[in-house]
């Protein structure tokens, strides 16, 4: 047993792993989900707005951390949208827009086909300049977005009128998957105007620590992670959920479940790596 | 690893790719008729020009297979559409390209990997020529010419903005870095970049990062709640409040760390570990929920394994044995 | 003087304009002509990046060095992306300005850029990130070692937040009451306590202590101390 666990092919492993998070979901397995006070705190921040208030939607990721952050963006969304929020969206990463895209396909034009382009939400695209970005935002929207991504000019769209910086929003709501992102939106954004700005995230497992600092001082809530979106999702469904609700606003809750066995799976990858390790400690071979 | 075992495990790679096809082949022709298809409504725009002509071309916009059908039915204008049927196959291959790597390296996985560096470079030149040098650097210095071709809603009372005529310099200056005798004149707007983002980051890291932070951490270490003495909330201003400083001290290299700044430095190091544990578990969380996402475009978009989406049909065996075992 | 001082200067300038904006507000426009200048050298990068990219792709092919025919498919992929991009190929027109092909959307649905992002781009890329889950599984089982006091923190935390953050935390612990003191050891409440104390306590430090750093480097550059981002040479 030991010599077999010793020199177990690194194969094997990645087999567990797959099987792991495979069977959860073919069994499509659901499990529930209770908010911990940091997403309560986000969503208790969008449900403080009222009908017409500007939130300032930041997609800043990429496919490569869609799976942990597509159910946020599409929870952030529906939200908004339920509250009757205008939403400006926006991107700091490349790829982005592609998300606005079809935040605008698969939610606002399905689930809210009263929403007016230009009116109730508006597309400002991609721009270079990462930290550069928010911080002429923060100054000067207008400088840095002249039209929106459709080529239309700042002044021509209605809901843009009044709108000068980042002090015309009440919430900066942000999906981030590195740099730049919240961070920067804590560090550019709100640290101009504290008072006037409040920041709602939600961030890749690898940021979440690193953010906890600015919780609640600079940063309103935060979705930490695949568990923050299913928390946030749980909230959002307790109190806009309809009946047969399309499985789309429950991916993170969905993704749940292969997140348990892939934790109990890991806990015991390193209690048995452990546990050879003490047995090579005893036999004189470590 | 010898180099028989090396070559052997690139042929289990290429096998895995060609198996997980063979079997989603099957799949979509036995178990589950059409799998992967992907539909569209289509919309047909028409106009007619002032010279008679006619510009006309279809919208597709994607619906599921669900939708698609239904639409079909009450004579709408929606099909499968063969292009991006065999876009997704191609997605879902291109996956298992990838995955085979977790066999060893190998043709298809390195082949896989050649695309993605080609296409995303691509990719962001693209992007940054179409958003930001076209309506922040063209439309600002050739307002006419830009809308002629380009952005046509731009105002005509669009003046040009000379001043862009500076960023513009800077650019060319920065591209002739791949110029190899004077591509030393790029280090002047290298040197610009880098003045601003110092400039930057000074403020805001002072702002945000250091004086924001020592607010929150100036907390007292005795709470008095409504019922006198707060256990719970005088631990955890503790814990925050020695632990901060306790970190902080182990990161201050000016004294040895000796005596009483050794111990006070010693227990930063469990602060930090205890942080990098949770780092750690966060991390494993995010790269799970990545996978649980691969996985699940494989079962449900290509193979339509599970349908939580409800988007196209399902029978899957899994999907009648489910409800038994939960 | 071309080579080091001019530049030298221009990012003292450069530099010096930003942090001054934030002390004297009179300066803001200054500043935030500079911030679009800024941005938009930002995009210039990305094709410089690309640029680059050609450039060492096409000595390797030409050199016919080892896994040149690699290159080759990266080269294939970089001039079609390129092409489908910039000629917008694929792209409808706006239905104000129907003549007009090359003002079209070019990441709209269906178009070839959307192609290349929906079926290349996008699986490719996430799948490469997804691979991290079975390397990081493989890293645990081989690596993780409760050697002293330090590895051991290390990994309990690593357990709690693990177990702690699904539903097993609240079946482990499900036992303990759900008020009062015990009930802070319930695996879930532990884990909300630890990342708000201990570990917002850790972050915290690393981040007071990286902003200093990140400043004294900034002043260092912009008072000329450090120059060694101009490289060698005069």
């Amino acid at each position: 047993m030991y010599e077999f666990l010793r020199d177990l092919d690194r194969r094997v492993i990645f087999s567990l792993m797959a099987v792991a998070v495979a069977v959860p979901i073919l069994l499509q397995i659901t499990p529930p989900e209770k908010a911990t006070p940091i997403v309560r705190d986000a969503f208790e921040t969008i449900e403080a707005l009222e009908e017409g208030d500007k939130v300032y939607m930041a997609f800043d990721f990429d496919p490569a951390s869609a799976g942990e952050l597509q159910p946020m963006a599409t929870a952030f969304v529906r939200h908004a949208s339920e509250k009757k929020l205008k939403i400006y969206f926006t991107a700091l990463w490349p790829v982005g827009p592609q998300f606005i895209k079809n935040a605008e396909r698969d939610v606002i034009k399905r689930d809210f086909p009263n929403m007016v382009y230009g009116e109730d939400y508006v597309d400002l695209g991609f721009k270079t300049g990462n930290e550069g970005v928010i911080k002429l935002v923060a100054n000067d929207l207008r400088a840095q977005y002249p039209q929106d991504a459709r080529g239309t000019p700042i002044d021509d769209i209605p809901m843009m009128e009044g709108v000068g910086s980042i002090r015309d929003f009440e919430v900066i709501m942000n999906v981030s998957a590195g740099y730049p992102g919240t961070k920067e939106w804590v560090q550019y954004a709100v640290a101009s105007a504290p008072d006037d700005v409040k920041l709602v995230a939600g961030c890749t497992g690898v940021q979440a620590p690193l953010l906890y600092p600015y919780y609640p001082q600079q940063m309103s809530g935060l979705l930490a992670a695949i568990k923050g979106a299913a928390e946030y999702e749980s909230l959002v469904l307790g109190k806009y959920g309809r009946e047969n609700e399309p499985g789309m606003y429950q991916e993170g809750l969905r993704r749940m479940a292969p997140q348990l066995s892939g934790h109990i799976l890991m806990v015991g990858l390193i209690f048995v790596g452990n546990l050879v390790y003490f047995m090579a400690r005893k036999r004189g071979e470590a | 690893m010898t180099h028989a075992t090396r070559r052997g495990n690139a042929n289990f790679g290429v096998l895995l790719v060609l198996i997980g096809v063979a079997i989603a082949v099957l799949n979509a022709v036995a178990f589950h008729p059409g799998a992967g298809t992907q539909w569209t409504k289509r919309t047909e725009h028409v106009h007619t020009l002032e010279d008679g002509s006619e510009v006309r071309w279809t919208e597709h916009e994607a619906v599921s297979v669900k939708e698609g059908r239904e639409m079909a039915a009450l004579e709408e204008d929606a099909a499968p559409l063969f292009a991006r049927t065999v876009g997704l196959w191609g997605a879902a291959i291109l996956t298992l390209c990838i995955f085979s790597f977790l066999l060893g390296d190998n043709p298809l996985y390195k082949a896989a990997e050649a695309i993605v560096v080609g296409a995303s470079a691509a990719y962001w030149m693209v992007i940054g020529f179409w958003e930001t040098m076209v309506p922040n650097l063209l439309a600002g210095l050739f307002p006419g010419w830009t809308r002629d071709t380009f952005m046509p809603k731009l105002a005509l009372e669009a003046e040009t903005d000379y001043l862009l005529l500076i960023p513009l310099a800077l650019s060319v200056l920065l591209l002739l870095r791949l110029a190899p005798k004077i591509g030393w004149i790029s280090r002047w707007p290298t040197a610009f970049i880098i003045g601003v983002f110092c400039g930057l980051r000074f403020i805001s890291s002072l702002e945000a990062d250091f004086l924001s932070q020592i607010g929150p951490t100036i907390k007292p270490l005795i709470v008095m709640g409504e019922n006198g003495f707060d256990l719970e909330s005088s631990f955890s201003n503790i814990v925050l409040v020695l632990g901060t400083l306790a970190c902080l001290v182990y990161f201050f290299f000016s004294v040895e760390h000796k005596g009483a700044v050794g111990k006070v430095a010693r227990s930063g190091i469990w602060m930090l570990m205890i942080t990098f544990g949770a780092a750690f578990g966060y991390t494993v969380m995010g790269r799970i929920a990545l996978l649980a996402g691969r996985f699940e475009f494989l079962f449900d978009d290509w193979l339509w394994l599970i349908d939580p989406k409800d988007a196209h049909p399902a029978q899957a065996f899994l999907q009648t044995i489910a409800p038994m075992l939960t | 003087m071309m080579k080091r001082t001019i530049p030298m200067l221009l990012a003292m300038a450069a530099g010096i304009v930003m942090i001054l904006a934030y002390f004297f507000p009179l300066l803001a426009p200054l500043q935030d002509k500079t911030t679009v200048w800024f941005n938009i050298l930002a995009a210039v990068a990305f094709i410089l990046g690309g640029g680059n990219l050609l450039k060492v792709h096409l000595k390797k092919v030409s050199d016919r060095r080892e896994g040149w025919a690699y290159s080759m498919i990266t080269l294939a992929a970089f001039v079609s992306v390129l092409a489908i991009g910039l000629f917008k190929l694929g792209v409808n027109p706006l239905d104000e300005f129907p003549t007009q092909r090359m003002a079209g959307d070019f990441r709209a649905e269906g178009s070839g850029f959307w192609y290349v992002y929906e079926y290349v781009f996008a699986p490719l890329t996430a799948t490469i990130f997804s691979m991290l889950a079975f390397y990081v599984a493989s890293a645990a089982f081989r690596a993780f070692r409760a050697k002293n006091l330090e590895a051991i923190l290390l990994l309990g935390t690593a357990f709690v937040i693990l177990l702690g953050r699904t539903a097993a935390g609240v079946f482990l612990t499900d036992f303990l009451p759900e008020e009062g003191m015990l009930a802070n050891f319930r695996l879930e409440n532990l884990t909300v306590w630890i990342m708000n104390n201990p570990v917002t306590a850790g972050n915290r430090a690393i981040m007071i202590g990286i902003a200093l750093g990140t400043a004294s480097v900034s002043l260092k550059i912009l008072l000329g101390v450090d120059r060694s981002y101009l490289g060698g040479g005069d």
